[in-house]
């Protein structure tokens, strides 16, 4: 309705139509999902809150004390296993997502290696008896998780690593069907040791391009960033750190005092006065929650802005991420996204006319960002669409 | 040299070897005659270090009196003449700054270009890097020009060539064309009677007339046969190069082989004369009552070729499909000629009909991936079949290549695109697309509420059949003519454009008007989604509209259906400076490209070379 638009007669008369069922908004929650029920899934789980970014913002953020309010409110209920709804398989106590919850609060853990985890432990407690009805049950499994929580991507991403895995290997394997089990658990379990040593070749690969009497902006708590300039810090490098506030959670408060613990000169920004400090810095650092088919990244809001400033100013954008981020998505635009939102506390009551944008994350086009550090190397941003054909061929 | 003329770009060698120079042709009439052809665009790399003068250009007039000495044979002067030239060269360097900022070329310039060329390439004395610089120079120039074809180094020719103190522009032309025509017998056949004669001859042509490292390219071509071949073309890797119109001996030696005589229109435009044009619709007549006389072509490839020659079938994937029928057909009823192998006749009469097809309609490029295809398919038959097995073989893999490649291919691209509609989208259409089609109607049947802008253009005018189709299932539709387009841009929310090749450094060749839209529309910053098949996507490299293109009826511009009274342009061939373009296809760059929806996947248009890469495989294995 607020388009511009040539055709305006047309539009009067949709506007007619359009007026009277709710016009649809930023904050009109998506539709609950199906599938919620389906696998005695709390269906009280409420979809307007991404769950993904609540556990990052659990992790990493500085709470207000009715903010941990609600959180704890999400968290419990998605803890409660359904006494009433599960219609699937009443006997099956077994929820894979509560396994990948459990998982998941473990703030040091990775949110893909969590969803790896949790298919883990659908395999061992599979009472399948072929490889088949073993793949089928993970295919169960693996939407169930994705649908659950459709705004992360990492989950996505790793979800769908994981089934490529267990469909390609199980063709190769041995006609016993135990050790065939047994080889995929310990592959999952392995993940976790090489998602941790992605993040070791991440950050040793990115030595390089840090040199003395650098000035690094860094937006978001991203635990690969970290990693980034932990191994600098102990490098005797000596450079400095903008670590904007990353409203609403204000990660940067987190991180910066990390960063302090580390001896590294911090200085805190808030989100505005990111095009005021941008002379000053050298490069742009970030993370990202999941890197796209274009070569873009999503990452938590506030990622594309700082990157227009930066592209504009001729500032590097340096991205973070390990390999298992990279998802078949493909978006075309910010609004291309499946919306993640989350709340927003502005500290002082708001009146209820006001409607406030709540979405968690945005998209940066690649033709902003500069180079992509992973565990497979230095990348440019075309080259993400090479590797995904190349592991999805 | 005559001032009245006004030259763009460099005069031909003399002594051509198989890849001349281009040469915009002369305006005067006098002098149309000796045209000049023009090679294929973006492969020729191979710059050979000896100099040569560039054309007709005389060192010895030009401005800074170079020694007597200089004059004399190019090539040894440049091989070792560097420390003779090595002054002067810097003096031309220095002028040669200025004449190349120089966006016109007016003549007293232009032997200042031309000897400068020659200096700074002289200069360098080595070969592979005179090649580089050489084609520097030529990248620099060939911007400037417009638009006309990549320069093209020749070799240093075989004969020498003798002093030139005083000729004539039309004696050195004559002695051209002399040299041509001598060598034209040796030059690569296009249209072999066998198959695997032609691409040996023509490897053995061009390695033996090139110095430097051969191209690597491959062409959509047809002339590629066998197994043999493919090997060689990926050892050597020299494509046979492409029929150039302006070039009169081989335009001249496909008419004697021709079935299809076509006369050659009036009044064509210079630009575009290294691209066929004739007079539409001439022939038609005449060849249907051919159909059951002509021996070499099998009728249902005639009723195909026809059916192009009539502008009948529109549209690449039925053309495609079209041709692939015929094939299936002329295979069916193929029986070996005695004393001969199965593979190589079959595959000489394969050749012959993309000849025939190629002079009805000159073919797109997802017709030579396909008969690359159909040809890689004869060549891997396993020599143990018998004849009906292997043609058997053949017939169910076409059917397979129609309908992996296109039909379901196209289902694929469908639901991957629909994802992309959402509710109150306004999608831009171009052009009629069957793709595009599909996913309009596949999104509409799946209730996603959007309203579709068809933008259409003359003289084809192909959308008004679409939007009645649209029209008919329901769609909200609005239709503007591409004049439009920057009027209603600003509200719509994605483009979805159809394409009839992807090349690839990610641009688009697809019907004219295509990159208009999309650069708008990238102003605009709405999206663009091109939606094309998998097996449309080619090695080739194209960087403009000009150099490889599709001519079409001129008349067809110059009168309006249906409105009488627009008679302006009735008389136009009478006039001498008046000449009308209808060109067909044009070159979107990849910047204006957001996404290329294919059955493998949205991919960004880098990625165009990963997926011919990866799945061009499967073509050939």
């Amino acid at each position: 309705m607020w388009w511009r638009s040539a055709s305006f007669i047309l539009d009067r008369q949709q506007n007619d139509a359009a007026l009277r069922p709710d016009t649809s908004s930023t904050v009109t929650p998506p539709p609950p999902t199906e599938s919620s029920s389906a696998m005695g899934l709390p269906t009280d789980h409420n979809p307007n809150i991404s769950a993904y970014y609540q556990t990052r913002a659990a992790h990493h953020a500085v709470v207000t004390s009715d903010w941990l309010a609600q959180a704890q409110a999400a968290a419990a209920v998605a803890h409660d296993p359904p006494q009433s709804t599960s219609t699937a398989d009443p006997d099956k106590p077994f929820s894979v997502i509560d396994v990948f919850n459990n998982w998941r609060r473990q703030p040091d853990l990775a949110e893909a290696v969590a969803a790896i985890r949790a298919l883990a432990a659908v395999i061992r407690s599979s009472q399948a008896s072929t490889m088949m009805q073993l793949e089928i049950e993970l295919k169960k499994a693996s939407d169930s998780l994705k649908a659950w929580d459709t705004t992360s991507i990492s989950l996505t991403a790793g979800c769908d690593l994981f089934m490529r895995y267990v469909t390609r290997t199980s063709a190769l394997e041995y006609e016993d069907f135990n050790s065939a089990k047994s080889r995929l658990i310990e592959r999952a379990e392995k993940f976790g040791e090489i998602s941790y040593k992605s993040r070791k070749i991440i950050a040793m690969l990115s030595q390089e391009f840090i040199f003395d009497g650098c000035t690094i902006l860094v937006h978001g708590f991203s635990r690969v960033v970290f990693e980034v300039l932990k191994l600098a810090a102990q490098n005797k490098k000596l450079f400095r750190v903008f670590c904007t506030e990353g409203r609403p959670d204000r990660t940067g408060l987190r991180l910066s005092n990390e960063l302090a613990k580390l001896d590294v000169p911090v200085k805190l920004v808030i989100d505005s006065a990111v095009a005021y400090t941008m002379d000053e810095v050298d490069m742009v650092f970030v993370g990202a929650d999941g890197v796209v088919e274009s070569g873009g990244i999503i990452n938590m809001m506030g990622t594309y802005q700082i990157a227009l400033v930066a592209n504009s100013m001729n500032k590097p954008v340096y991205v973070a991420a390990e390999s298992y981020k990279f998802a078949r998505l493909y978006p075309l635009d910010q609004k291309d996204l499946a919306p993640a939102l989350r709340p927003i506390d502005f500290g002082v009551p708001i009146p209820s006319k006001v409607e406030v944008e709540r979405s968690a994350r945005d998209y940066t086009p690649p033709q902003y960002l500069t180079l992509l550090f992973t565990d497979l190397g230095v990348l440019t941003p075309s080259v993400v669409s090479d590797e995904l054909i190349q592991l999805y061929l | 040299m005559d001032p009245k003329f006004r030259r763009v770009g460099f005069e031909p060698d003399p002594n051509q070897s198989q890849y001349p120079l281009t040469v915009p042709p002369p305006r005067l009439l006098s002098e149309r005659t000796a045209a000049v052809p023009v090679p294929e665009i973006g492969f020729r790399r191979q710059f050979p270090g000896d100099r040569i003068p560039i054309g007709s250009y005389n060192p010895s007039l030009a401005l800074l009196g170079t020694s007597p000495s200089a004059a004399s044979t190019p090539t040894s002067e440049y091989r070792d003449g560097d420390g003779e030239f090595s002054e002067d060269s810097s003096g031309w360097f220095l002028r040669s700054e200025s004449s190349f900022a120089v966006t016109e070329f007016d003549l007293p310039a232009k032997p200042l270009e031309n000897s400068s060329e020659n200096c700074l390439t002289g200069s360098v004395n080595s070969k592979n890097v005179a090649g580089s610089r050489a084609g520097a120079i030529a990248g620099t120039t060939a911007e400037r020009m417009e638009g006309t074809a990549k320069e093209e180094r020749n070799d240093v020719p075989s004969i020498s060539k003798p002093v030139k103190a005083n000729t004539t522009k039309a004696e050195r032309r004559a002695l051209q064309e002399a040299q041509r025509a001598a060598k034209a017998t040796s030059k690569v056949v296009l249209y072999p009677a066998d198959g695997r004669a032609e691409p040996g001859k023509g490897v053995k042509q061009s390695s033996g007339k090139k110095d430097g490292p051969p191209v690597t390219s491959s062409t959509a071509t047809d002339k590629k046969s066998g197994g043999r071949s493919l090997e060689k073309e990926r050892k050597k890797d020299v494509p046979p190069p492409r029929m150039q119109f302006d070039d009169k001996s081989r335009v001249e030696k496909a008419k004697r082989r021709a079935l299809v005589n076509q006369t050659e229109a009036v009044n064509r435009v210079e630009l575009f004369r290294h691209l066929p044009q004739y007079e539409y619709g001439s022939q038609l007549p005449k060849l249907e009552s051919k159909l059951f006389q002509i021996d070499s072509v099998h009728p249902s490839v005639f009723k195909v070729g026809l059916r192009y020659l009539a502008g009948g079938t529109s549209g690449d994937n039925a053309r495609c499909i079209e041709m692939l029928r015929a094939f299936q057909e002329a295979i069916r009823d193929y029986s070996t000629p005695p004393e001969k192998a199965l593979v190589r006749d079959l595959t000489a009469k394969l050749g012959s009909y993309v000849s025939f097809f190629t002079e009805c309609r000159p073919l797109s490029i997802s017709m030579g991936n396909a008969i690359r295809f159909v040809k890689s398919r004869i060549a891997k038959l396993p020599l143990s079949h018998s004849e009906s097995e292997a043609k058997a073989t053949l017939y169910s893999d076409i059917d397979r290549f129609i309908n992996e490649k296109i039909i379901l291919a196209a289902k694929v691209i469908v639901g991957h695109a629909a994802t992309k509609v959402r509710d109150g989208d306004v999608l831009l259409i171009y052009g009629s697309s069957s793709v595009v089609e599909m996913i309009l109607l596949y999104a509409h049947e799946l209730g996603k509420q959007f309203r579709v802008v068809v933008v259409d253009s003359r003289p084809k005018l192909q959308s008004q059949a679409l939007i009645r189709r649209l029209l008919a299932k329901g769609l909200d539709c609005t239709y503007t003519l591409i004049n439009g387009v920057s009027y209603v841009m600003h509200e719509v929310t994605r483009v979805f454009l159809g394409a009839s090749a992807v090349l690839s450094n990610g641009t688009v060749y697809s019907r004219i008007g295509t990159a208009c839209v999309a650069m708008v529309a990238h102003a605009f910053h709405v999206p663009v989604l091109v939606c094309c098949e998998a097996y449309k996507f080619h090695e080739r490299v194209q960087l403009d509209s000009i150099c490889s293109n599709e001519l079409g009826d001129p008349n067809a511009v110059a009168t309006v259906p249906g409105r009488m009274n627009v008679n302006y342009l009735d008389n136009w061939t009478s006039e001498d400076n008046l000449q009308i373009l209808n060109l067909m296809f044009d070159v979107t760059p990849s910047d204006y490209i957001s996404a290329i929806v294919t059955d493998h996947g949205m991919v960004p248009p880098t990625s165009v070379p990963v997926i011919v890469r990866e799945y061009g495989r499967e073509h050939l294995i």
